[in-house]
């Protein structure tokens, strides 16, 4: 009997397989995943785990959370990121401390692979959500990441 | 129209001159129409598959992406005709017109209303069936000339799974000539005043239907049983080698095969140009509406086969045709001859 089983198994799994498509296509016009892009490039919003490049925030006080250590650089497997540091005496404790003059950050080099940010023990640089890095010159894509005159969070290297 | 076009032809012709000026002039009309609708069916195909996938599919060129299908037929005919080295360059050329010649030769025998039918033979299911399978003959010269190995497999499997899959429309049309009693399309429309063939025949005529619509599915070679073009193993199959308008033959063939086994089934199983319930019978002009209507909903309906089911293998679709469809179907024809003979039918 296995010959009228598969008969009607067949045409069971086809209609069960038609139905799913078919409620797709009804639902087609609410759905729609498509994003025409130039069109809505004022509403479209990239999702939280795009990575558009690597940048460090910062807070109302221009303040950052980059030690310094250079753990990032390290892990960059081609060379992206160079740190420039300095020795500096803290002002508070009295001192000599370790402190970045600039984070760079060559865009043009990146892979987007990562490895810096799940390197950094500081969470100072994060993923940003911006897509359109297209420019003119290379040299737009080296990028300093840490805003001039910036200094370090308080209470990040505790 | 066709009777002052007629006597305006007659006015200053012989006879014979006046007949054969008449079959160009419908040749002519046939051609320009059912190009322009196998560019549609494109453009409808993209559409229905990107709704699927949940896309919005081409809308930029022209209203809604009207405009989209006769561009890229624009574009192909600009394109140049490429061909392989050392291939048989005279079959490789003839390839696509035996496709498409036997497509375009197919749609003449279709009752689109009362009167508007080219060519009503007697013989006409037969007809349609012969025809619609000399197309393989093309693919498979396609396939052998293009001196490419990918292509040669792709014709040899549509040559396997045409043969195959022939029989089944054969036979599954037959069971339905069993309720006519005829081959001519005008005379199977007009059995059918008395409630379509699918609801005169119920259960055999159901069934005779689904695995019509399963061969002819293949017939076409169309998702699932698109293995002789097979993108993803075989590139593009028999038409790998083919650019410009020799692959646009090819591609709307396709299409217009599609809609020639949707017409078949429309005229064979659901009526042809009758309005169902009658609701417009006093309109015959109305037709036409109703025929395109029927067959449009057919070919989505193929559509949406493509876009479900995944593709299958050769021998899973031997195995379907000759383990599964061939028995029931010659089961059912003598279902069929039964109800006919016990006049089981359901006459409305």
């Amino acid at each position: 009997m296995g010959y009228f089983s598969n008969i009607f198994n067949g045409i069971k799994t086809l209609l069960t397989g038609m139905s799913v498509t078919g409620k797709v296509f009804l639902h087609s016009r609410k759905g729609t995943i498509t994003q025409q892009y130039p069109d809505n490039r004022k509403t479209l919003k990239m999702f939280e785990r795009f990575r558009g490049e690597v940048v460090m925030p910062h807070n109302e006080n221009n303040e950052h959370r980059c030690t310094g250590c250079q753990k990032c650089e390290i892990a960059c497997p081609n060379g992206s990121i160079e740190i420039i540091w300095d020795r500096k005496v803290n002002p508070k404790t009295g001192k000599k401390k370790k402190q970045i003059d600039k984070h760079i950050y060559h865009l043009g080099l990146c892979t987007m692979c990562g490895l810096c940010i799940e390197a950094c023990p500081t969470d100072a640089i994060v993923w940003a959500q911006n897509y359109e890095n297209a420019v003119f010159d290379r040299s737009y894509l080296t990028k300093v990441l840490n805003q001039p005159g910036s200094k370090l969070m308080d209470g990040v290297e505790e | 129209m066709t009777k002052s076009i007629h006597q305006w032809l007659l006015s200053f012709m012989s006879e014979t001159a006046t007949s054969i000026t008449e079959m160009v002039l419908i040749a002519l009309v046939y051609l320009a129409i059912f190009a322009v609708a196998g560019l549609y069916l494109v453009l409808l195909e993209r559409r229905v598959a990107a709704w699927f996938q949940l896309r919005i599919g081409p809308n930029r060129v022209g209203f809604q992406g009207l405009l989209q299908t006769m561009a890229d037929a624009l574009k192909l005919l600009s394109k140049e005709l490429t061909g392989t080295d050392r291939a048989d360059k005279f079959l490789y050329n003839l390839a696509p017109y035996f496709v498409i010649i036997s497509a375009l030769m197919a749609l003449s025998v279709f009752p689109f209303t009362q009167e508007l039918q080219a060519f009503d033979i007697n013989i006409g299911i037969f007809f349609l069936i012969a025809i619609s399978s000399i197309g393989v003959i093309g693919i498979l010269l396609g396939g052998w000339s293009s001196n490419n190995k990918f292509s040669l497999i792709g014709a040899m499997r549509s040559g396997v799974q045409t043969i195959s899959y022939e029989l089944s429309v054969g036979l599954s049309l037959l069971t339905m000539i069993l309720l006519t009693g005829s081959l001519q399309l005008s005379e199977i429309v007009e059995v059918q005043k008395n409630g379509w063939l699918i609801v005169q025949g119920h259960i055999p005529a159901i069934i005779a239907f689904m695995i019509y619509m399963i061969a002819g599915t293949a017939e076409t070679n169309r998702a699932p049983f698109d293995m002789v073009e097979a993108e993803s193993e075989l590139g593009a199959g028999f038409h790998t080698e083919y650019s410009g308008m020799k692959f646009a033959y090819f591609f709307l063939a396709e299409f217009i095969n599609m809609f020639i086994i949707s017409a078949i089934a429309t005229t064979v199983f659901f009526g042809a140009w009758l309005s169902p319930f009658g609701i417009t019978e006093s309109i015959p002009w109305l037709g036409v509406f109703w025929f395109l209507g029927k067959t449009l909903i057919l070919v989505f309906l193929m559509m949406w086969f493509r876009w479900t089911f995944p593709r299958l293998r050769v021998d899973q679709l031997l195995t379907l045709e000759w383990k599964y469809l061939l028995p029931i179907n010659l089961v059912n024809i003598v279902l069929m001859a039964l109800i006919v003979w016990l006049n089981l039918t359901i006459q409305l």
